[in-house]
């Protein structure tokens, strides 16, 4: 039996969708840890964005934390907390939302960098504050990059939260760990179906938020990651 | 440090291992990218279908990626190396196509004037000239890869995450630093390398390279006069 049918046949018998195990319950549960994980490394890195970008300072060190932040594994940095920590809450939320920061931080960066001279200037001459300038030029022109390094984020956290199911987290990750522990096949294969398809999902979202929240004149510029 | 000296044959086979499985993504990355992305530049309509296919794969969690691939490669090498090998196409294929767009239109005009077929265009001035915006994607990709594969431990192929995972189990920390710190220091090499080879491959860039900063240079205090008067 191939590996789509198996998951298929996982995910569509009914036990799957009931009960402390079920899918909803694990996937409202990855959703809100990576709702946290993404809440906290949003509250931090987004206005350090923005001010940086804004200011035109700490290039090198954005670059340097997005390198750092590319190189570290992650399984390692969540082993490694979890046992100097010996288990408490930190041992999760510390990688997960530390590991989301440098896309945001990049993106958001990079983004109001580079923003036109012109524009700013133009707005500056307007009699426009730099906090009118910031929110009302450099941000809306940012937000394709910004919205990118939000999405890489978020697909991060997602990735790491499955893999934060190793030391006990859990969440989808639990089908996965769970499953290759008690070596069933088909329960590993429908939880990486669900994690494939809520990828997907928060792939298809930001793209949605990209036709929602971009101004119109600048969605012809297309980023890519 | 001494539980590292005491181990070094088995942290010089993993790193092998690691590097291995790192590597030879990258490399199948490299022979994929290139003519892909020739194809994308020459033949407009496969770009879009590509880049939502390349934008797909880069979403994918790679732990997913291993557990899908056990049931057709079964728990060898590959299982690994076929999703990383997806990963480093989702990075290389846009820098490709953006490093080869990036070749001006009179460069392309007088290699035509010269006389120059397709393929020679393609490898003689097309690709030399796309160097550097392909090897930052190359840059991206090695780093990344390095530090995936760890993550391959889970199903029990992951070089170096051997020891991410027996740290846990025995409850013991320096076998994790350890490891941790040889990836980020593997990882950290090969970017270095990678802009040697860069620097190697486009010796005209180091000229323009100074040249480019004196322009930024004398551009940032045109800026801070424009600001004063302001």
């Amino acid at each position: 039996m191939s590996y789509f049918s198996i998951a298929w046949q996982w995910l569509t018998s009914d036990q799957q969708w009931h009960g402390g195990d079920g899918i909803p319950v694990r996937l409202a549960q990855h959703l809100q840890y990576t709702g946290i994980a993404l809440g906290i490394a949003v509250i931090i890195a987004l206005p350090a964005g923005l001010a940086m970008g804004h200011l035109r300072r700490g290039g090198f060190a954005v670059v340097t934390l997005a390198n750092f932040g590319r190189a570290l594994p992650t399984l390692g940095l969540l082993v490694l907390i979890f046992v100097l920590t010996s288990g408490s809450v930190a041992s999760w939320l510390v990688p997960l939302a530390f590991l989301a920061i440098p896309p945001i931080l990049v993106n958001t960066y990079e983004g109001v960098l580079g923003v036109d001279a012109d524009l700013t200037d133009a707005a500056r001459g307007m009699g426009m504050t730099e906090w009118q300038i910031l929110r009302k030029v450099e941000i809306p022109v940012a937000m394709p990059l910004i919205l990118l390094g939000l999405r890489i984020s978020a697909i991060q956290v997602v990735a790491t939260a499955t893999i934060a199911a190793y030391i006990g987290l859990g969440g989808l990750g639990r089908y996965i760990i769970d499953g290759l522990a008690r070596r069933e096949y088909n329960v590993v294969a429908g939880g990486a179906a669900v994690i494939v398809l809520l990828a997907l999902a928060i792939q298809g979202l930001f793209t949605l938020l990209r036709w929602l929240i971009v101004p119109v004149g600048l969605r012809r510029q297309t980023q890519v990651s | 440090m001494s539980w590292a000296w005491d181990n070094r044959a088995l942290l010089a086979q993993d790193t092998g291992s690691h590097l291995y499985l790192a590597l030879m993504p990258i490399l199948f990355g490299i022979i994929v990218s290139i003519p892909v992305g020739v194809l994308c530049v020459r033949f407009r309509w496969t770009w879009p279908p590509i880049l939502s296919l390349t934008s797909v794969f880069y979403a994918m969690p790679s732990l997913a990626l291993y557990l899908v691939l056990i049931d057709y490669t079964g728990l060898t090498d590959w299982t690994v190396i076929i999703p990383l090998t997806l990963f480093s196409l989702s990075v290389l294929i846009p820098n490709v196509v953006a490093g080869l767009r990036s070749v001006p239109q009179p460069v392309r005009q007088a290699a035509t004037a010269m006389g120059f077929g397709t393929l020679r265009q393609v490898v003689q001035v097309e690709l030399p000239l796309a160097v550097p915006v392909i090897i930052a994607g190359l840059r991206v990709a090695t780093v990344s890869s390095i530090s995936l594969v760890s993550v391959g431990q889970l199903i029990g192929i992951g070089g170096l995450g051997y020891f991410f995972t027996d740290g846990e189990q025995r409850d013991f920390p320096t076998e994790i630093y350890v490891a941790l710190v040889l990836i980020v220091i593997l990882a950290f090499l090969a970017d270095g390398l990678l802009v040697l080879l860069r620097r190697w491959l486009t010796p005209w860039e180091r000229a323009r390279d100074t040249r480019a900063t004196r322009r930024a240079l004398s551009a940032t205090v045109r800026g801070s006069r424009a600001e004063g008067v302001s």
